[in-house]
């Protein structure tokens, strides 16, 4: 059941847009577009990677949270230090379920937050000093910690500290990597910038740090895994699916993931990437240098897993594809008991998400096989690439926003009316009020994993739980309710 | 002059990334594909005309290059 027409779409873009001022309103209806899948090149029909305007709420991230949050944080045995005033590192300090093992505070570090606390004299004098000081600090309390990143934040770049020279000093002195990151937030127009930046912090500083050694032996089947967070330990049920069609991991990026994973991935023989956004750029790097090749995978829902794990093993010999097959045949029944269980309960239901990095496009098949529908989607922090990836995925008319404001947004939400929405903690409580079932897409509400064949499981779960919860059902106050609701008696109803 | 990667897709197209506009597209026609060079005139499939003095011998993809725009 398509939830709109091309035209019905077009029109509430054009309602939606009427409230803004002529300037603003001809800058949101570039980024306001309706999907077909005909259009080979977004660029066409949607912008994106663009400011945000003044004076709308957006909820885009800074090159800080894009550098030190996503991509270099969840690397476990580092310690990264956010340099810079205190509250950057605390407020976003776990933020992310980037799952681990290990001890932390004495091997691993995922969850703690360091920081140079710049106070005034560090801005009026420069912070360099302090750097020095607290790596050989950092040293001196955990010296477990495999190397060290200095993750600037927005001062650091404003008055000019010269941390790549400290950051080099530290490194001879201490003998292991200390990489400073240029991450300062205000970078780049979001979030993205800083996925960049760190991409290209670790190709400077720890890519080709085993270059010439040649003492790790390698198989035919390596593999590394990138832009996998672990978010709710999502890596670990994608990573099981691998091993089992017969590929060693030896590099997990960079949820759980390792400094000496990260200097072994040169020696893979095919990058795994998940995120595409976040880590295309080291990518493409290594099959430039290193003549690695890459691809983009998808492991969310067992259609999409099946086709990614054939596409994953028609790169290897044949003994990988059988036992592709294989691997596709055990966990069948698994996931149509549970197609079973619950697409009866979810049947037709329509989702609107609104997320960053893939989830927007990756999800829609996931949602699919459940039988329901993505009536809208959109990203943050998106580029043209990523919105091209999108246009395939999804069914002619589906509503695309990309940097949605939040009054579009609950604009589309009243108008669009899905059953369950997407998105993340910011959005989360605006629509629970409004009456709409909602998930969090970026934390999976405290739930996961999402990826493979269990994280289905969990999936489906969550979402038959959230749309099919009986509170849903209960947002009028009892004697607000008119007789049209008595004619409907609460109890049965549930 | 962007400086513009060139790899090879899996069916054998060649793909024309500049990492500074995150513009992927596919390369439409060359003007010289021989086992001797490989450059010249370089036609997207957007439309868009980009010119490179032919490399001789060609070279390996993936690979770096500077191209100039052939539209002005």
């Amino acid at each position: 059941m398509a939830a709109m027409t091309r035209e019905e779409t077009q029109a509430l873009i054009q309602e939606v847009l009427e409230v803004y001022p002529d300037k603003a309103k001809k800058d949101r209806a570039k980024h306001l577009a309706v999907s077909d899948p005909a259009v080979e090149q977004s660029k066409k029909c949607i912008t994106s990677n663009r400011k945000s305007q003044p004076g709308v709420m957006t909820i885009r991230g800074c090159a800080y949270a894009g550098s030190k949050g996503v991509v270099w944080g969840p690397i476990k045995d580092m310690v990264h230090v956010s340099h810079g005033p205190v509250g950057c590192g605390q407020y976003s300090r776990a933020g992310r379920r980037n799952y681990y093992v290990g001890m932390t505070g004495v091997n691993t570090f995922g969850t703690m937050n360091f920081t140079s606390d710049f106070q005034e004299k560090d801005i009026v004098f420069g912070g360099d000093k302090k750097l020095d000081k607290l790596v050989t600090e950092i040293e001196t309390l955990f010296p477990l910690a495999k190397g060290i990143s200095v993750q600037s934040e927005c001062p650091i770049g404003l008055i000019g500290d010269d941390i790549e020279s400290v950051a080099k000093k530290k490194a001879k002195e201490l003998d292991k990597p200390v990489v400073p990151v240029r991450c300062e937030g205000f970078r780049g127009v979001s979030q993205s910038l800083g996925h960049h930046i760190a991409n290209d912090a670790i190709r400077d500083w720890v890519i080709q740090n085993r270059d010439g050694d040649e003492s790790f032996a390698t198989t035919p089947y390596d593999v590394a895994v990138i832009g996998d967070y672990n978010i709710g330990g999502d890596a670990w049920s994608s990573r099981i699916l691998l091993e089992e069609i017969g590929l060693r991991v030896v590099a997990q990026w960079s949820g759980d993931g390792t400094l000496s994973e990260m200097e072994l991935t040169p020696k893979v023989k095919l990058n795994l990437i998940h995120c595409y956004r976040s880590v295309n750029y080291i990518s493409r790097f290594m099959e430039e240098k290193y003549g690695i090749p890459w691809m983009e995978y998808n492991f969310f829902g067992p259609t999409k897993i099946a086709e990614s794990l054939r596409a994953i093993a028609a790169r290897f010999d044949e003994t990988i594809q059988a036992n592709a097959e294989q691997v596709i045949a055990k966990y069948q029944a698994q996931h149509e008991a549970i197609v079973a269980k619950y697409r009866p309960r979810l049947e037709g239901k329509k989702v609107m998400l609104y997320v960053g990095g893939l989830r927007p496009r990756h999800i829609v098949g996931a949602y699919e096989d459940l039988g329901m529908e993505v009536v809208g989607t959109g990203y943050e922090f998106a580029h043209n690439d990523d919105y091209d990836r999108t246009m395939k995925e999804l069914g002619n008319g589906t509503l695309l926003y990309d940097d949605v404001t939040g009054y579009e947004f609950e604009e589309f939400v009243k108008r669009v009316k899905p059953d369950l929405i997407g998105s993340g903690i910011k959005e989360k409580y605006i629509f629970q009020k409004m009456g709409v079932p909602f998930r969090q897409m970026h934390s999976w509400d405290y739930s996961g994993p999402y990826h493979g064949y269990d994280g289905f499981a969990i999936f489906a779960r969550d979402m038959d739980m959230t749309i099919n919860n009986p509170c849903w059902k209960k947002m009028q106050a009892p004697w607000m309710q008119d007789a049209v609701a008595a004619d409907q008696p609460q109890a049965a109803a549930g | 002059m962007p400086n513009v990667m060139i790899r090879k897709r899996e069916d054998g197209g060649l793909l024309f990334y500049v990492a500074k506009k995150d513009m992927e597209e596919t390369i439409a026609s060359i003007e010289t594909d021989t086992a001797e060079a490989w450059g010249g005139a370089v036609e997207l499939t957007d439309g868009s005309r980009w010119y490179i003095d032919p490399i001789s011998p060609p070279p390996s993809f993936p690979t770096t290059l500077r191209f100039k725009r052939a539209d002005d």
